[in-house]
């Protein structure tokens, strides 16, 4: 008889109102290699932090190892042999390597006393079954993103784990490293240790798990056995909907000169010798894995983080980008990754959060905004967003991820650019609003704005964009027409190493 | 699923409320209950001692002690809204104070004429908003260009403008104001005493700047989320540097004001008004983290305090003892902010998790 | 190597202490007896046992501003009991009782940073102003010159004597209590799991969280530490001065958390090395104790500390700042 090692009963959880999840149940056997898929905002982070104790479940039981925790701590799951592997690594940056890699097993352990000699073993050892080499003295916060991400793997593979929870574990790999992984788990698995693999990249959760459990809108719309199921279905149980694939169709030869045009710009130590030409209309993609330095190129083409190296020209004509204002005063608008950090305002009003880039524009004389104006503004695009709420004066955090979205969006379009760079604009966003927001790329792309879409949704980038640039280690190593380049292909060029 | 861009077809449902909302906003909880507990405060006060507090005589001594500590925490505001805080303003008051003072004393002192008095009074004034703006701009520059947290930054300049007064007077007080400056600052316009008139003055302005302009809505923008303020092209630069020289000018003018009133100037003056300009400005609602706080609770939680103050003394209360009393308050306000977030987070999660 | 050595910043502060004093040296050669040595080493003693617990304090990403208030209230209450009692008993009864009165002011401010998340800076500041209200309203507002005999007895503790001239100059033995307090402190920090808490804490708060710290039990002890620490600085401070005065201290918080700084630790948490806190201590010790054999007049040390710590702050933010440039994270990780 298997042995279960984690089980999930009608799991409720509720966060300031958002009902995150809504009576989910799961259940992991030992050595199972089980995959959780979702769309960002299904519920998997939520249910990943209520197995490893960070959250308690409102409703519902959690098991593990065949004993019921009404009020499961971190520390009981790392006792229990729960390894969380998280998406954002969640290391201490102060600390060197090795202790990221050792100190929660000793603090499992109970253990009240540091050796650093034994630390350094435990962590050489750790490094070893995933055969890495990083310097153990090193402060982690000085290590590039992929290699924090192998510190964080490391950390995970103690002797007493039974269950490795990987979220996301391989967004900054290369395709060597991912291949290293899956041979680790391949072995973990052979000794009984149970994995849930969550990933937003369906090619691995094919290749590595058995079972698959598909949430959506927190609950489970499908579970069973991995061979049940196609690419496309599951797709089908993450949209809730058929997903037509459709792809939109740009004009196909932009017409015209540039807009803006990119002639070997580089950042030392980011990104080098990259040059491209975007035209009006056109919707050309940018895609890489977490580290390749798209996010650096998008921050030098705003401004934020200028280049130190070759030329910017915007119609032709070469200008200096050295400051958001100048990005701006160019017409360029970003929408930013990070929508929480970067992008919004989470304690101010709507309204405010529409109006901050444009407000030297509605500024007379001794800095007075005129109001009217100001409201006419923010009521527009309430309106033309379709912005779901009771008045422009709420706070944007009452908003879903997808109306925050529109707010970001709109305070850019309000400053009526020429050109959009979107970096991941439907990260976090439910699938309706990631198709309007689709639809609103396209229409602005039909009226002539130049779109620049950053992301690492690869089908997103397939379905959206008429030219597609690959980049790698900082450097643009591929350019595709639409449709002339399947998913496969793309992603192996993006993490091939 | 019919996109409406760009279509204008929708009729502003989502609109119709915001006038109404925005004048509710004026009058929020923390405001009410401020506005409550200072007629309160006053009644209690006034029903203890109506022989000694309700007199016109203590009615205008406090309207001569608050604005002081007023003005700072104004400041305060400022600082705090932007994200930040400013620990030397206290310092800068007395530096400005000293050397408005020593322009006075030297050059409109006994023997000079009434019009090179009044010039040379209105000199000493604009010397002291000139230091108090430097000193401000020093701060900025520290805070914005250099990078150094605000506590640190301004814990340093805090005892850089304390020791520069400490070397100007050899850490002896400077007194013997023109009479011109002391009275004109100690008389009444229609029956209100001028330093309140001033603090009404620094307050509507204020007020109308935090609300009505763009440089005030950004001051909140960029102390909810620096990083976003970046992103949104806010130049977060030279917006810290100028809220800090305001807030130095602020500073100068409270130590304006106690310079004519104690017709002294000293290095080492007020250094519990620190402590209670901050106590005023995250009692009157101002979050200690940045981007949210109204001129009108820092002016209530002011007479509050103000109120409090003069009845203590009243009452014969000792100073230790109103240390003692304002301690605890600014501790008990901070913890009921902190539990009345609580209770309304959990309050939402369960209203809409029941539906 | 060299280089990682380079940049810490307590190697700095060493070298700026080395140069210092042979400048100093230089323009007046009495800066060189042991005399002026003993007396700049014996009043940084205090300075040095604060510095220990604000350290701890920054390490985890705090602030505290009470603790020369809790020192205040520890020692002076301690005298006024032993006083009012003629206590006539060992030295450890006023140490311990002064630490255990400064841990428990310290366990009132832990509570008010753990269990109602309250900013430190206000917090502390709030708690401090209590503290001394209190002490001064219901304990006692006389100063006290009658001191129990042990401390009378440890004030005149000496290590070492030297005779100049006229003048005797000896080691006093706070540098012991100092030592204690130090090694105390390093072993916790650096070789318990608690320090290594401590440390994580200051990283990331919700990494330490998720690894499995309680990361209240860890704010209480981390105040109560420092309360306790200031406890033991009061009664080294009163023994030594031979004096309990209710309002002393004040203000001198300031230059302990500067001086702590200085050595390099961080403000936001996470760096911070018990060297670095006494090389900072000694270096500030020995700017205010020493300009005066430069010919530079007493009323200057104020203005001089704040320019010491305004640099000090400044060098490692403009080197943070440089590092951003290169390449360092806006936000994000990406």
């Amino acid at each position: 008889m298997p042995e279960t090692i984690i089980a999930l009963k009608e799991v409720h959880k509720w966060f300031a109102g958002v009902h995150a999840l809504r009576g989910v149940s799961l259940r992991l056997e030992r050595g199972e290699v089980h995959s959780l898929v979702g769309e960002n905002g299904s519920g998997k982070s939520t249910l990943i932090k209520i197995i490893a104790g960070v959250h308690a479940p409102d409703r519902g039981e959690v098991l593990i190892n065949g004993k019921v925790y009404p009020r499961l701590t971190p520390l009981d799951a790392i006792r229990e042999g729960v390894q969380v592997i998280y998406q954002d690594f969640s290391l201490f940056p102060n600390l060197s390597v090795a202790e990221n890699i050792v100190l929660t097993r000793a603090l499992a352990a109970g253990q009240r006393w540091i050796d650093r000699r034994q630390m350094r073993e435990q962590a050489r050892a750790a490094m070893a079954r995933i055969g890495v080499e990083l310097d153990l003295e090193a402060p982690v916060e000085e290590l590039p993103v992929a290699q924090k991400q192998l510190v964080a793997i490391c950390r995970a593979l103690v002797d007493n784990a039974r269950l490795i929870i990987m979220d996301e574990a391989t967004t900054a790999l290369t395709e060597r490293e991912i291949r290293a992984l899956f041979e680790v788990v391949k072995a973990l698995k052979a000794q009984g240790i149970a994995t849930l693999f969550v990933s937003h990249k369906l090619n691995e959760v094919l290749e590595i798990a058995d079972n698959v459990t598909i949430v959506r809108n927190g609950t489970v719309v499908a579970a069973g056995p991995v061979a049940q199921y196609s690419r496309s279905a599951l797709i089908r149980h993450m949209t809730g909907r058929d997903v037509d694939e459709m792809t939109y169709q740009g004009p196909q030869k932009p017409s015209g000169d540039p807009v803006l045009e990119v002639r070997g710009l580089g950042k030392a130590g980011r990104f080098f010798d990259v040059s491209f030409r975007l035209h009006a209309g056109e919707v050309l993609g940018l895609a890489g894995v977490l580290g390749a330095g798209r996010t650096d190129l998008a921050l030098a083409l705003f401004g934020l983080r200028p280049a130190d190296q070759g030329e910017i020209r915007i119609d032709g004509r070469p200008v200096k980008i050295r400051s958001v204002r100048d990005a701006i005063a160019h017409r360029i608008a970003y929408v930013p990754e990070d929508r929480l950090t970067e992008g919004l305002f989470m304690s101010q009003s709507i309204g405010r959060n529409i109006l901050v880039s444009s407000l030297d524009r509605l500024a007379g004389r001794a800095s007075v905004v005129d109001r009217a104006q100001a409201q006419a503004i923010v009521a527009r695009w309430i309106r033309e967003f379709r912005i779901v709420t009771p008045s422009a004066e709420q706070p944007v955090e009452t908003l879903s991820g997808g109306n925050q979205q529109r707010v970001v969006l709109s305070r850019w379009l309000a400053t009526s650019p020429r050109i959009l760079i979107l970096n991941g604009p439907t990260v976090g966003v439910d699938v309706g609003s990631k198709s309007e927001i689709h639809e609103t790329i396209q229409e602005l792309a039909r009226g002539g704005m130049a779109v620049l879409l950053i992301s690492d949704d690869l089908r997103e980038v397939l379905q959206n964009c008429n030219r597609i640039l690959v980049m790698k280690d900082g450097r643009l190593v591929a350019e595709h027409q639409a449709g002339a380049v399947t998913e496969a292909e793309l992603a192996r060029q993006l993490s091939g190493g | 699923m019919s996109h409406q861009f760009p279509s204008m077809s929708h009729r502003p449902a989502s609109l119709r409320e915001t006038p109404l909302s925005i004048r509710l906003g004026a009058a929020d909880p923390n405001t009410m209950w401020l506005l409550v507990a200072a007629v309160g405060v006053f009644l209690l006060m006034g029903a203890l001692r109506p022989d000694v507090f309700w007199t016109a005589a203590n009615l205008g001594s406090m309207a001569r002690q608050f604005p002081q500590v007023g003005l700072l925490a104004l400041g305060i505001l400022l600082a705090m809204l932007s994200g930040g805080i400013d620990l030397s303003m206290v310092g800068i008051a007395n530096l400005s104070a000293i050397l408005a003072a020593l322009v006075m004393k030297r050059l409109a002192g006994p023997g000079a004429s009434p019009g090179e008095v009044m010039l040379y009074t209105a000199l000493g004034v604009a010397v002291a908003l000139l230091v108090g703006a430097l000193c401000g701009m020093v701060n900025g520059l520290v805070i914005a260009k250099v990078g150094v947290s605000p506590i640190l930054a301004t814990l340093g300049t805090m005892q850089l403008f304390t020791g520069i007064g400490v070397i100007i007077t050899g850490a002896r007080p400077v007194f013997g104001m023109p009479e011109l400056f002391t009275n004109g600052l100690a008389s009444s316009v229609l029956g209100v005493p001028v330093p309140a008139l001033v603090f009404a003055a620094f307050a509507a302005l204020m007020a109308f700047f935090l609300s009505r302009t763009a440089l005030g809505t950004k001051l909140y923008l960029m102390g909810a989320n620096p990083v976003a303020a970046r992103f949104a092209g806010l130049n977060t630069t030279a917006l810290q540097l100028w809220t800090y020289t305001l807030v130095g000018v602020l500073a100068s003018c409270a130590g304006l004001l106690v310079l004519a009133q104690t017709n002294s100037a000293k290095a080492d003056y007020g250094t519990s008004y620190t402590l209670q300009s901050i106590l005023i400005a995250v009692m009157g609602g101002v979050n200690p983290y940045g981007g949210s706080g109204k001129v009108a609770g820092v002016v209530l939680a002011l007479l509050v305090l103000q109120f409090l103050s003069s009845g203590f003394n009243i009452l014969g209360f000792s100073s230790f003892l109103k240390d003692l009393i304002w301690g605890v308050s600014l501790l008990v306000v901070m913890a009921l902010n902190y539990l009345s977030a609580q209770r309304k987070l959990k309050q939402k999660g369960k209203e809409q998790g029941v539906s | 190597m060299v280089k990682r050595l380079a940049a810490k910043q307590e190697v700095v502060v060493f070298f700026t202490i080395v140069g210092l004093g042979l400048v100093i040296g230089l323009v007046n050669p009495a800066f060189f007896t042991a005399g002026h040595l003993f007396n700049l080493i014996n009043s940084s003693v205090v300075m040095g046992i604060f510095a220990l617990g604000v350290l701890v304090v920054l390490l985890s990403g705090g602030i505290d501003v009470s603790f020369t208030a809790i020192a205040v209230f520890a020692f002076y209450s301690t005298v006024k009991f032993l006083g009012t009692h003629n206590f006539q008993g060992s030295l450890l009864v006023p140490f311990g009782m002064a630490t255990l009165i400064g841990l428990g002011l310290g366990l009132v401010n832990g509570f008010f940073v753990s269990r109602l998340k309250l900013m430190t800076l206000i917090a502390t500041l709030g708690t401090a102003s209590v503290f001394r209200g209190f002490l001064l309203t219901f304990i006692g507002s006389t100063i006290y010159t009658k001191l129990p005999s042990s401390m009378v007895a440890f004030s005149r503790a000496y290590l070492v004597e030297v005779v100049q001239g006229r003048a005797r100059y000896g080691l006093h033995a706070g540098i012991l209590v100092l030592a204690a307090c130090a090694l105390l402190t390093w072993f916790l920090l650096n070789r318990t799991m608690l320090g290594r808490g401590i440390h994580a804490l200051g990283g990331d708060r919700v990494a330490a969280e998720r690894a499995g710290f309680r990361i209240e039990r860890l704010q209480y002890f981390i105040y109560a530490f420092s309360g306790a620490i200031a406890g033991i600085a009061g009664i080294v401070h009163s023994s030594m001065a031979r004096i309990a005065m209710p309002s002393d201290l004040l203000g001198h918080e300031l230059n302990v958390i500067a001086a702590v700084v200085l050595g390099g630790a961080r403000i936001t948490g996470g760096k911070g090395t018990v060297t670095g806190a006494l090389l900072g201590t000694f270096l500030v010790t020995m700017i205010t104790q020493s300009l005066i054999l430069l010919g530079i007049p007493s009323y200057w040390q104020q203005a001089v500390l704040g320019a010491l710590i305004l640099v000090g702050t400044a060098l490692p933010a403009l080197q943070a700042k440089r590092k951003e440039a290169v390449g360092g994270a806006l936000g994000g990780v990406s």
